[in-house]
């Protein structure tokens, strides 16, 4: 076959793209790698961190049994600081959400063919998060029985949900987020759930798979429909993804609060939730890939990229910092520049540290080469960006309320053992939920990945495989 | 079964995205209509190769975005201004300023259920029985082959020509596949 092919001198070798797959590995070693990982039995790995996970996600319901049938009284929320832990973890959990969105939509749309290696574990990353999410404003009202009177549903009093508010907005903002989410790592796991089916050995298996494989066979009249389809989705989730923390942003922002009624918002809030979502993804993936032995399908150029736009969201975040200083002495507004002193100087000044130094200056380090191929510290930093995430979150909501116009009612806020168990908790509810998701789904999107790998392109006599023979490889189960 | 079995089509297997595409090209060229090709992932091109037109999912997705926007404003002017009003904070009864950022979700809403199921339609799915998924050989389509189907209810079908036609485009394996 190489005898058939003109001699092409080759481009030097640091001009050369790093593949998006190690190791030459063919189609069929991608569907046994990918596919194998949930199938057999679970690794001890696996249980040792389902265990713990179950046990939080214990005390989770443990706790929200006892606040619920008490109430919200148990939280360490006191006038006047009337938002805390409840709505920080509501914002931070919603923003680490993005990250999977912006990673199957926006650069799915910028054509940025890595996005195939980590697309599906970063979606489900958004689902399970976003469910984290939903768990706080749901208590926060108090009496969660009714809840629903949030959605357009008649109820008893004919009074309808009052739509000039941003938290209603929300309410559809965050619901449709959820759905829409849903709807698209469904779609992107079609094709994956048919090689899941065909690999099947067991009746319950083939039948479950079957049945949510909806009977895909790979026909390119299909594929011809759900493309179109995934790239209008792709098209539609570009805006939701923008909208959502935007309309979470304008939950502050429609308000008159000091700190918080600021244009700034929703972009700013933008960058910084995909900003931590980039981290969350950093911090699931780096030990997956070891685990799992996926580092031919996340390779150090996945890393390498993800670190790049964490650097990039990141510095975005130190310029909106710094422009909310700037325009709180600009605006020539008291109550303005108070509150930002307040930030920097006042009682919660550390908060404020563990805010500006995770998030503006750790991330610096990523300019470094040596820093992005060094996956300790990769994990590292990805963790500390969670960190200052939270707190950015904290230092908006309670540095905004601790010391409100009355001088006489200004406080310090401490939570209780109740907000940090039920934190602890959702944690123990998103790590249930992903560990139950790479035992029973494909965690890459196996599919997605073939059609990125040189032999997929047809345009070239061994299917765009110019150098190199391909070992085949039999589909194990 | 009981002998009952009629031929469904002839299959014929390829190891390369470039063979089928080729051998795609060759079958459209032959003027064959009842046909498909099969593939682990999208190849680059077989809509052309196959002679596809645009998919028609989009004009789901916009029926669905503009039904979202349409009902979202309709609904919110109607529970907010005209149903029950309330004055809150001196604000008008209906903006479309207030009124957008929902109506805005339920767009992308609608416009999302619009292109998945207009595609679950479009391509007549969900489908619980397929004659080609009861084909051994025909499972490794998920793993890692390529194959061309033409179906025997074509008008251009014959048992002979087809075969030579597909074989002459590379294919190593052709059988007939029957439908129970």
């Amino acid at each position: 076959m190489a005898a058939s092919i003109a001699k092409i001198p080759q481009p030097p070798a640091e001009l050369e793209r790093l593949p998006l797959v190690n190791n030459n590995r063919s189609l069929g070693w991608i569907s046994n790698r990918v596919a194998g990982l949930a199938e057999g039995k679970a690794p001890i790995w696996w249980w040792l961190c389902f265990i713990p996970s179950v046990c939080f996600l214990g005390l989770l319901g443990f706790c929200l049994c006892y606040q619920i049938s008490t109430g919200v009284g148990v939280w360490g929320n006191r006038h006047p600081v009337m938002w805390a832990w409840d709505i920080v973890n509501f914002v931070w959990w919603i923003g680490i959400g993005h990250a999977g969105t912006l990673i199957s939509a926006i650069l799915f749309l910028l054509r940025q063919r890595w996005r195939t290696g980590v697309n599906r574990a970063a979606e489900a990353m958004t689902i399970f998060a976003v469910m984290c999410a939903g768990i706080y404003p749901a208590l926060h009202v108090g009496r969660m029985w009714y809840d629903w009177w949030l959605f357009p549903i008649p109820n008893q009093n004919s009074i309808w949900p009052q739509f000039r508010s941003p938290l209603m907005w929300d309410v559809f903002a965050v619901s449709t987020y959820f759905t829409v989410s849903v709807l698209f790592w469904y779609m992107g796991l079609i094709p994956d759930l048919a090689i899941m089916r065909d690999r099947a050995k067991s009746r319950i298996r083939q039948f479950a798979y079957g049945l949510f494989s909806l009977g895909w066979t790979g026909s390119n009249r299909h594929w011809s429909n759900y493309e179109k389809a995934y790239l209008i989705l792709a098209g539609l989730s570009t805006p939701l993804v923008l909208s959502v923390h935007s309309i979470v942003s304008l939950d502050f922002a429609v308000s008159q609060l000091p700190g918080w009624h600021t244009t700034i918002f929703p972009p700013y809030f933008v960058a910084g939730a995909v900003f931590s979502g980039f981290g969350m993804v950093l911090t699931l993936l780096i030990p997956l890939r070891k685990m799992a032995r996926l580092e031919d399908l996340i390779t150090m150029r996945h890393i390498d990229l993800m670190c790049k736009v964490t650097l990039a969201t990141g510095t975005i975040v130190g310029y909106a910092y710094a422009m909310e200083f700037f325009i709180a002495w600009y605006s020539g507004n008291p109550n303005e520049r108070f509150h930002f002193m307040n930030r920097a100087l006042g009682p919660y000044n550390w908060a404020w540290l563990f805010m500006v130094i995770p998030n503006v200056v750790v991330p610096q380090l990523f300019w470094f080469r040596k820093v992005r191929q060094n996956l300790l510290i990769v994990f590292i930093i990805s963790i500390i960006v969670n960190v200052g995430m939270w707190f950015e979150r904290f230092v908006i909501i309670v540095i905004g309320f601790h010391r409100d116009f009355l001088p006489s009612s200004w406080a310090y806020y401490k939570p209780t053992w109740v907000d940090v168990c039920t934190y602890l908790g959702t944690f123990g509810l998103f790590f249930t939920m992903f560990l139950l998701f790479m035992r029973f789904l494909p965690i890459i999107a196996i599919s997605e990945v073939k059609g990125v790998t040189p032999q997929s392109d047809p345009h070239h006599p061994a299917g765009g495989a110019k150098h190199v023979e391909f070992e085949e490889e039999e589909a194990v189960v | 079964m009981n002998g009952q079995a009629k031929p469904y089509g002839m299959i014929a297997e390829y190891k390369t995205a470039a063979d089928i595409l080729h051998a795609a090209e060759n079958v459209r060229d032959a003027g064959f209509s009842k046909w498909d090709v099969f593939t682990p992932f999208p190849v680059h091109g077989m809509d052309r190769a196959m002679g596809l037109k645009n998919s028609k999912v989009g004009w789901f997705a916009f029926l669905g975005g503009v039904t979202g926007y349409t009902t979202g404003m309709i609904m919110i002017w109607w529970m907010n201004a005209y149903d029950y009003p309330i004055v809150v904070g001196g604000k008008p009864m209906f903006s479309p300023h207030g009124a957008f950022p929902p109506s805005y979700e339920l767009t992308i809403l609608l416009g999302a259920f619009g292109s998945l199921f207009g595609m679950l339609f479009l391509n007549r799915l969900p489908r619980l029985h397929h004659p080609l998924l009861k084909n051994k050989r025909f499972s490794l389509v998920t793993h890692d082959r390529y194959f061309l189907v033409v179906e025997c209810a074509d008008p251009k079908y014959s048992e002979t020509q087809t075969r030579e036609l597909l074989e002459k485009a590379g294919s190593r394996h052709i059988e007939v596949v029957e439908d129970e």
